[in-house]
């Protein structure tokens, strides 16, 4: 469980459209994603239609949290003010044992430990009274 | 049989304004002054023009230009074309259809971009209200980037070039061959703003780590300045002055799904690998023909991995490919001639294609190709759009 954070400084996600959905479980700590009930595909980002089969029929099924690091990038210049107290930041592409692939801040993991297909699990950042923000850590 | 739009639609003028850091002029007035050149480089008046094709946020609007220029008769217009920086090359293919198909005559293509002193792309999420980000991406990086902490094209391309280097084994020297062949080339070019600016190989591995896997000399220069493509039919380039530039083949491409990267199977499978083949196809030419390639240098790694979307190595080879001074003057294959984003200045792939006409023409005095009889140029954008034209004299 990760603490309440009143001094979170980054950036707040826009919640448009179908994403409100998804961030409605990430409050909760819980990470969902679209799965298609006509073919049972998972899918992520949000969106309205099955790209496999076509059907606008889903449910939003609960993700293992786990996966392995496809890429990532770290940040050393902030761009940003908001980000001037975060950098170094990396930021990973983590494939999910769903299939599905995701960006996130990655956590309590340094830099340099960080390899394609490193183990690891979501973490959630409480960002603001309505939104907690998905991360991920190294697993083990 | 020969691809219908092979061949049919040439560069017939190109012009430019001068490539500074800071300017006093608005990005509508450098468009027009470029445009003015490019018409007087073609021989013909506005009054000829029937067709504009120009991108939004990279060029004014095409009826702003229509009106500035006196365009009266105005009956092709294009206001956004696809992928920021792949809009460019794309627009020479929206152009040339609409000239083969007789929906115009004359088309105008202006970029004027004040990457410097006006809003930068390193302000997405600040100044720039991501909600107003043209195409599909502003959604994606309001929602799931952005409070990531990505949210700039040097973070969405770096988990690209970190899988590709990871994959490969791709040294930072690889990279830095291009950022130096850039600068060598710059060099040779009166309009390039790093012109007399020195690089060496050492200075570019010592140069620091902005967002790894990018050193600041693997990104692209931000800009302000213009410029601007006139294109016509094959039969009415006869009757102008300059040398006719064809397009030869032409094509775009987008990798899948087109508003994510997160959810690509294969992150190295870009707009290009699709769209290149096509070009080459419709071309009726092989890489090894090529005399130069102007390939968009928004960062270097990105002409890595473009070079082996184009065919000219094969996946994963690139690395290699560009050692010995292959891609510089006097090499296998000259890339950014010019010297490109990163040494040239940032027209959002504009250059690139004047470039790749002046090379053809054998306008470039101590930079010209020797013999350029055919040549490539693409474009890249957003988030790895992809366009391509095979150019020939
Ligand atoms: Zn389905």
């Amino acid at each position: 469980m990760a603490s309440q954070s009143p001094q979170y400084k980054l950036p707040l996600p826009a919640r448009i459209g179908l994403a409100a959905e998804f961030y409605r479980y990430c409050k909760e700590h819980e990470l969902r994603f679209q799965r298609c009930t006509g073919c049972g595909a998972w899918r992520h980002l949000p969106r309205p239609m099955c790209g496999e089969c076509g059907s606008f029929d889903y449910q939003w099924a609960r993700s293992s949290g786990r996966g392995t690091v496809y890429s990532w990038i770290t940040v050393v210049q902030p761009l940003l003010p908001a980000f001037n107290d975060a950098v170094p930041y990396s930021v990973v592409l983590v494939d999910m044992e769903e299939g599905v692939r995701m960006v996130a801040m990655l956590q309590d993991t340094a830099p340099e430990a960080l390899r394609i297909g490193m183990p690891v699990e979501v973490v959630f950042e409480d960002a603001a009274a309505e939104i907690a923000l998905p991360r991920f850590k190294k697993s083990g | 049989m020969a691809h219908f739009l092979k061949d049919k639609a040439c560069v017939v003028g190109v012009g430019e304004t001068r490539y500074t850091r800071g300017t006093d002029t608005t990005t509508l007035q450098d468009a027009l002054q470029a445009s003015a050149r490019a018409l007087a480089d073609a021989g013909l008046k506005p009054h000829d023009i029937d067709g504009i094709v120009s991108n939004a946020g990279l060029a004014p609007a095409p009826e702003t230009l229509a009106a500035n220029l006196g365009v009266r008769e105005l009956r092709f217009a294009v206001g956004n074309t696809v992928g920021g920086g792949a809009g460019a090359c794309a627009g020479l293919q929206i152009a040339a259809t609409a000239i083969a198909c007789g929906l115009a005559r004359n088309v105008l293509m202006p970029v004027g971009w004040h990457s410097y002193s006006g809003l930068r792309v390193r302000k997405l999420g600040s100044e720039v209200d991501l909600a107003t980000v043209p195409g599909p991406i502003g959604a994606t990086i309001a929602d799931f980037y952005m409070p990531q902490g990505a949210f700039v094209p040097a973070h969405f391309y770096g988990w690209m070039a970190t899988r590709y280097v990871q994959e490969y084994g791709v040294r930072p020297e690889a990279a830095g061959a291009v950022a130096l062949a850039a600068r060598r080339h710059a060099h040779l070019n009166p309009l390039a703003y790093m012109r007399g600016r020195t690089l060496t190989l050492e200075d570019y591995l010592n140069s620091r780590i902005v967002s790894y896997p990018f050193r600041l000399n693997d990104c692209c220069l931000e800009t302000d300045g213009a410029c601007a493509i006139v294109m016509t039919s094959a039969q009415r380039a006869r009757d102008l002055p300059k040398t006719p530039v064809y397009i030869s083949g032409c094509a775009e491409g987008h990798p899948y799904p087109d508003d994510d990267f997160g959810a690509r199977t294969d992150l190295l499978h870009i707009g290009l690998t699709d769209a290149a083949p096509k070009a080459f196809e419709m071309a009726q030419v092989r890489p090894a023909d090529l005399d130069f390639a102007q390939v968009y240098d928004c960062f270097t790694y990105v002409v890595l991995i473009e070079l082996e979307a184009l065919g000219v190595c094969g996946r994963g080879e690139a690395g290699d490919f560009v050692r010995g001074g292959r891609i510089e003057l006097g090499g296998d294959l000259p890339i950014l001639t010019h010297g490109g984003l990163l040494s040239e200045a940032h027209l959002a792939g504009a250059s690139h294609i004047v470039e790749a006409v002046r090379q053809l023409r054998h306008e470039c005095g101590e930079r010209q190709v020797k013999d350029a009889e055919v040549g490539v140029v693409t474009g890249w954008g957003d988030f790895g759009d992809g366009s391509i034209a095979i150019l020939r004299r």
